[in-house]
């Protein structure tokens, strides 16, 4: 190969770089800044609504993992009365599936994502655990109903007036994205 | 007169005997030489990483201290605790003996680079030749390591390096002739003095030629190939942790930052500028040397090592020679006064130079039978 | 006088930072020139092939997220389609315009990683792959949007797609397809006509076009080869013949033709969605009437698809219960990487490392 452009190809990449010099960042400086997540996350933490179940197990033969484990006894006439309902969530892959299959819309995904955990049995979600709470809120996964409240997801695409990206070139490190920052 | 040499007269006229008179200020210099380099190595490597975040739409780092300035000495810190291992199959003395080798040469290049007027430790009157000598040893203990960690890698890396220093330090030394005709001196001092006109504006392709093999023997992008990741891991140094891993690093930023300043020093007019005081003018300089090789190190991809070796050889060695020629030629013609036209003359013959070789030159071997 | 010397045999990967995966190649060298290329495979098997035929149809899909995990939902539309050929089943119009919308956007989405990934490969610090991963980022975010995952799917379903994108999904992806020329410009801009990248990609690594028949290579690496082949003309799957679109090929072959061809098509693949933009049906339903645990009657069907790395093909036999009795993978990626040794041989290791970032291999496909 011969250097037909006198360097003329070498010299418009760098013109690239250095405009990419003046653009706002890609990263995010995760635990202080964090990006709106959608509201259809598959979230770590799914959220049963005990009152809606009716026991009938459709979600325990969707699950691919085998994940559920499903208990019940014959209350009234024609219902079943749950005793165990446990998912763990070392083992879910969140497919999703189990939500889209109820019929009753009993089981939602949930919105966390920050669940590590410290020991194994942890992650096992009892029925305890599944229950809706203020900290424990299903997403709008196969749920359109629970969309309304949820903000508004940080797209990268987005303007600066929608909460995209802005560029704060002084000081570098004190960088907000996203609505409200 | 140095800085140090007024220091020694002044102890002497205090009365101290001759020996501590010319210890002392030689021990203060380079205490001040080892104390300043490897603060502005620190320094470096927090500007370099910080710069190149910025050109990947990174931040870089950011956390330690106020905007991420103390990160290195964070990074030399965990390096430190890090346990040291060495492979089974090490020749454990060269393996043990090859940062050193890499690191210690890299602090004696600061001797002779002149921050301001007289602030030099050696003002040696061969200053640059002893630049380009003794950053050659380095490359022996880069092949220490190569050969001492016995992994493959690491030897492709150190057959690598010793290829590529050779041939790079041929028009490197070139180029620099052609400083030292104009100058009629090899001292640092005298170079930065001699320079009314930048010598970069003087002597266009020596000052690229210079930079370019400069480039390859601190080994940066495009001419990194003997720590190539892509390829080869990391080189020489993929079997190193620990302290030793720190001083290889230490001692890559460090040729990076002493040839920055050789480059200032050479071609940029080193501490020579208007209003500024000198060491900051050389900063400024050193600075913008420096920042132009990472922005080049985020752009570029990598040569191949064919590439590389017909580039020095086939390309940057005949432009030297030529420029050499051309500009012996003009230091006997041209009167000293009318230093202008050689700079007009110098810039069309770089143009007709890089023209003809861009369409008679070719790079690089192809496949190979086998 | 040519010098004899001993073979030296070269370890790269499993674990190398250029291997994309866990993939081996054990490269017998002369100096730095590769006399011999032996990839060895294996590292990331999962059985998914197995595991398949324990699940019912419907569970099937999440294991396919997992094998080109960079495009995963062409997997999903791969083996959606092969069910929905053995069941016989209608997929609705809208359904079939998401389809072809979120295929087009795993395609971008590929080829910005592998662009990125084997620019990265010749050298170019990082810099390329970050800006690539910029635009990917905005791919995945609308993914995102509708599906609730970044990574692996899990969105069509045999008949349809599992819901229908929320309403701020059209203008997002509509500004995205506005910016998204300007973008690939850049990127020509950064890289095409650098004099070293070309020194580096020119000529290297060239794949005849009879070999690549012969190897029966599919996507980019046999386009790259002048040959032009694409499934989404020859064999017209979904919807695919109501778009207007052009098949990019190559002319020598090499690394360079390659990575031209990925350009291009990146351009044509904004063109589709373009036009998908303008012709899909603004409501209607997004799933055919399919149950959760279905039964397909008994028999056989391969459908295939142009996945972003050429042609994916899945084998389903249902014996008629409600799980597959047998799903076998047509990988491009196993395929295209059996050409590696005719490229790279001849060649030095830095040429294999960029010979082998231009196919563009996913080891969750190869191991499967
Ligand atoms: S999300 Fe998937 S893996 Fe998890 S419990 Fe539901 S069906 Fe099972
Ligand atoms: S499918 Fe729904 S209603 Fe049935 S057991 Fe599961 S959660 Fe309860």
């Amino acid at each position: 190969m011969k250097f037909e452009r006198y360097g003329i190809g070498i010299a418009k990449g760098m013109a690239l770089t250095l405009k990419h010099l003046f653009r706002p960042p890609l990263t995010v400086q995760y635990p202080d800044e964090k990006l709106v997540v959608s509201k259809r996350i598959r979230g770590n933490e799914l959220v049963w609504f005990p009152d809606r179940c009716t026991g009938c197990g459709t979600c325990t033969k969707a699950c691919l993992q085998g994940n559920i484990i499903l208990v019940t006894h014959r209350g009234e006439p024609n219902k079943f009365i749950v005793d165990k309902f446990e998912l763990d969530s070392g083992r879910c892959i969140f497919c999703g599936l189990c939500v889209e299959s109820c019929p009753y819309d009993a089981l939602a995904m949930g919105l966390e994502y920050e669940c590590a955990k410290y020991r194994r049995g942890e992650t096992i979600l009892d029925k305890d655990k599944l229950k809706l709470t203020d900290q424990h809120q299903p997403s709008a996964y196969y749920r359109p109903q629970f969309a309304a409240g949820l903000p508004k997801q940080s797209l990268l695409i987005y303007d600066k007036k929608d909460g995209g990206q802005k560029l704060n070139l002084f000081p570098l490190s004190k960088r907000k994205r996203g609505p409200g920052a | 007169m140095t800085l140090l040499d007024q220091f020694q007269k002044m102890l002497m006229t205090a009365g101290l005997p001759d020996w501590a008179a010319y210890l002392v200020p030689a021990l203060v210099g380079i205490i001040l030489i080892i104390a300043v380099s490897l603060t502005l190595v620190i320094i470096f490597i927090w500007w370099e990483r910080r710069l190149l975040g910025r050109f990947q739409l990174r931040l870089g780092p950011n956390r330690c201290g106020p905007e991420g300035i103390l990160q290195p000495v964070a990074t030399g810190l965990k390096l430190l605790l890090k346990e040291d291992i060495v492979p089974a199959k090490a020749d454990k003395i060269l393996h043990f003996l090859a940062p050193i080798v890499v690191f210690v040469p890299v602090l004696m290049i600061f001797a002779v680079v002149p921050v301001s007027e007289g602030a030099i430790l050696a003002n040696l009157n061969i200053g640059i030749v002893y630049v380009i000598a003794i950053s050659s040893i380095s490359t022996i203990g880069i092949f220490m390591a190569a050969w001492g960690s016995s992994n493959k890698f690491a030897l492709i890396s150190g057959m690598r390096t010793v290829a590529q220093m050779v041939s790079y330090e041929l028009p490197v030394v070139l180029s620099i002739v052609g400083v030292g005709l104009v100058t009629g001196s090899f001292s640092m001092l005298s170079i930065v003095q001699a320079q009314s006109i930048p010598f970069i504006l003087l002597m266009p392709l020596g000052g690229v030629i210079f930079f370019l093999g400069c480039l390859a023997e601190m080994n940066r992008s495009p001419f990194d190939l003997l720590e190539a990741d892509s390829e080869i891991v990391a080189g020489y140094h993929t079997e190193y942790s620990g302290m030793k891993f720190a001083m290889f690093f230490m001692g890559e930023y460090g040729v990076a930052l002493a040839y920055s300043a050789v480059i200032a020093t050479l071609f940029l007019g080193g501490w020579s500028g208007p209003l500024l005081p000198p060491v900051i003018w050389f900063l400024i300089k050193v600075v913008l040397v420096f920042s132009f090789t990472v922005w080049m190190r985020a752009t570029l991809p990598r040569l191949r090592v064919d590439q590389l070796m017909s580039f020095a050889w086939k390309g940057l060695l005949p432009m030297a020679v030529i420029n050499l020629v051309i500009i012996a030629i003009e230091v006997l013609v041209v009167p000293a006064s009318m230093l202008w036209l050689m700079v007009i003359l110098n810039f069309a013959f770089a143009a007709v130079l890089v023209l003809l070789w861009s369409r008679l030159f070719t790079l690089g071997g192809g496949r190979v039978e086998v | 006088m040519p010098i004899k010397t001993e073979p030296f045999y070269l370890n790269l990967g499993p674990q190398h930072p250029s291997t994309h995966g866990v993939f081996r190649l054990r490269v017998e060298l002369d100096g730095e020139v590769i006399v011999n290329v032996e990839p060895i495979i294996g590292y990331l098997h999962r059985g998914i092939e197995k595991l398949a035929e324990t699940r019912t149809y419907t569970q099937v899909i999440p294991l396919t997220d997992r094998l080109d995990y960079v495009a995963s939902m062409t997997n999903n539309l791969a083996y959606c389609l092969s069910v929905e050929k053995l069941a016989g089943i209608k997929v609705p119009e809208r359904a079939e315009y998401l389809r072809v919308i979120f295929s087009e956007l795993m395609r971008l989405a590929n080829h910005f990683l592998a662009i990125g990934a084997f620019l990265n490969d010749c050298g170019a610090l990082a810099t390329p792959l970050i800006y690539m991963w910029r635009e990917r980022e905005k791919i995945v975010d609308l993914c995102e949007m509708t599906c609730g995952q970044r990574l692996l799917f899990n969105y069509m379903r045999v008949g349809g797609v599992s819901q229908d994108v929320p309403e701020e999904f059209m203008p997002a992806l509509k500004k995205f397809v506005a910016e998204m020329p300007k973008f690939i410009g850049e990127y020509e801009q950064l890289i095409k006509q650098n004099e070293i990248f070309l020194a580096r990609t020119k000529g290297v690594g060239i794949l005849p076009k009879e070999t690549a028949i012969n190897i029966g290579a599919s996507g980019p690496v046999l386009r790259g080869s002048g040959v032009n082949w694409d499934i989404r003309k020859k064999d017209p799957y979904s919807i695919y013949e109501r778009f207007d679109f052009e098949v990019p090929t190559g002319e020598v072959g090499d690394c360079y033709d390659r990575f031209w061809v990925r350009l291009r098509e990146m351009r044509q693949s904004v063109r589709i969605l373009e036009q998908a933009i303008v012709q899909i049906p603004a409501k209607g339903p997004i799933r055919a009437d399919v149950p959760q645990f279905f039964r397909p009657p008994a028999g056989e069907a391969y459908g295939h698809i142009e996945a972003p790395k050429g042609n994916l093909g899945f084998y389903v036999v249902s014996d008629g219960s409600i799980a597959p009795y047998r799903v076998h993978i047509f990988p491009p990626s196993l395929i295209n990487v059996t050409a590696l040794a005719d490229m790279a041989i001849g060649w030095k290791v830095a040429d294999l490392i960029i010979v082998f970032g231009s196919i563009d291999v996913v080891l969750g496909e190869i191991d499967r």
